[in-house]
């Protein structure tokens, strides 16, 4: 039984079967089943809403054709219908991220999606990465508001890199994504990073494709950055605090900021590093190799 | 957070829908949103109204239910209600709390003419 939502069996996403243990530590989106039918067992007298499912024609104001669109039609009372949809409000975005990830994983590809504040040191963090990468296939996808200044970064690494200019956004969404992955040359076996739009809110929500968000934290921020923008690190599957060689001079409690982040999310993984003095950054790099095997064998097998 | 992205990807839904079922007007729609989807329901109001403008739902009335918030306990095992994302876990007191669920954003049904 999966220790995260307490299913057994597996799940299916795309071709791929895996428990729900896995899907759950790949931070990827499935369904959970009940063994129960969706009886409606809800009060009638606390609520004052219509409800949609097989109910006689009220008298009087609105009436709904209780089983959908396909109910009958009562001549002479009025044409309202209800539908039921159920459906999230970000579905579209979901089914695109869905595609970009069956891309990725036809390709064997494993893609990060970098998430942080503005100024948490991103962009210098994924330079070193991809110099310590070396002659590794990978590609880049930045995301900003304005300018192109961090893709030129980027290719200064000699590494392929699209730049994604959202205008007004305040996050990149599946479908910008999807098409800076079809103007980028994919390896097999190589990394996506996608860097998204410096802000802890609102990239939680949009689903990417990625196979795991990855928070980056500074140490100047404050230790209780988790505990003020929760969503973001409970969606994410690690967090690289940032600018440890910075922390003597701010008085920072590392120890504090990952006791934060294992408040708002118990099963992130944690590492410390410096872009800058390189502390750290082979845990992560072999963070990263680790994951990219993983994917293949599970391609493979 | 982003309430005019999620007002365009509910206008996306209902005009989908309108092609699907052939109806020109919403008078009502109902949103599930829940407690830790992040989402601020008066500013989500808002872009509703603007978002809407020359589409199947100007004007439609917008309903909001409360889905509770609900996480995992660490160290009890237990699935308990939150009010609020930090809260200990009512059972043990705990802080080691996953959410499961509580961030859903749905579209549950419309009325439509």
């Amino acid at each position: 039984m999966c220790t995260v939502c307490g299913c057994s069996g597996t799940v299916k996403i795309g071709d791929l079967e895996l428990t729900h243990e896995e899907a759950h530590q790949l931070g990827l989106p499935h369904g959970h089943d009940h063994d129960h039918d969706h009886v409606h067992a809800h009060d009638h007298g606390a609520h004052d809403h219509d409800h949609g499912h097989a109910h006689p024609p009220l008298s009087g104001g609105t009436i709904h054709f209780g089983l959908g669109v396909a109910g009958t039609s009562v001549p002479g009372m009025s044409q309202s219908r209800l539908i039921e949809i159920e459906t999230g409000i970000l579905s579209k975005n979901d089914a695109i991220a869905a595609t970009n990830r069956r891309v990725l994983r036809a390709l064997g590809a494993f893609a990060v999606n970098l998430v942080s504040s503005p100024g948490s040191g991103k962009t210098t963090l994924l330079c070193e990465t991809i110099r310590r990468l070396g002659s590794h296939p990978l590609a880049v996808i930045e995301g900003d508001q304005q300018t192109s200044n961090d893709a030129d970064r980027i290719r200064a690494t000699g590494a392929d890199a699209v730049q994604v200019n959202t205008g007004k956004g305040c996050h990149l969404d599946a479908d910008m994504v999807a098409r800076a992955m079809d103007a980028l040359p994919l390896a097999p076996g190589g990394f996506l990073f996608i860097e998204n739009v410096g802000n802890l809110v609102c990239p939680a929500a949009f689903d990417l494709g990625e196979d795991a968000k990855v928070a980056i934290l500074s140490v100047t921020e404050g230790e209780d950055k988790p505990l003020k923008y929760p969503d973001m690190f409970t969606a994410a599957r690690i967090a690289l605090v940032n600018k440890v060689d910075l922390a003597p001079h701010c008085d920072t409690d590392l120890d504090l900021i990952e006791t934060n982040l294992r408040r708002v999310n118990p099963m992130i993984e944690v590492i410390r590093v410096s872009a800058r003095t390189g502390e750290g950054m082979e845990d992560w790099l072999r963070w990263l190799k680790a994951r990219l095997t993983d994917k293949t064998l599970r391609k493979a097998g | 957070m982003h309430e005019m992205s999620l007002a365009e990807g509910i206008r996306e839904v209902i005009e989908d829908q309108a092609r699907k079922h052939a109806f020109e007007r919403v008078r009502r729609l109902r949103l599930e949103i829940g407690r830790f989807a992040g989402v601020e329901k008066e500013a989500l109001a808002f872009a509703f109204d603007v978002v809407m403008r020359g589409s199947p739902a100007e004007g439609a009335m917008l309903e909001m239910i409360d889905l509770p918030g609900r996480a995992l306990c660490y160290d009890c095992g237990e699935l308990v209600e939150l009010a609020d994302r930090l809260d200990p876990c009512p059972n043990c007191g705990s802080g080691k709390l996953m959410p499961q669920g509580g961030d859903e954003m749905r579209i549950k049904d419309m009325e439509v003419v």
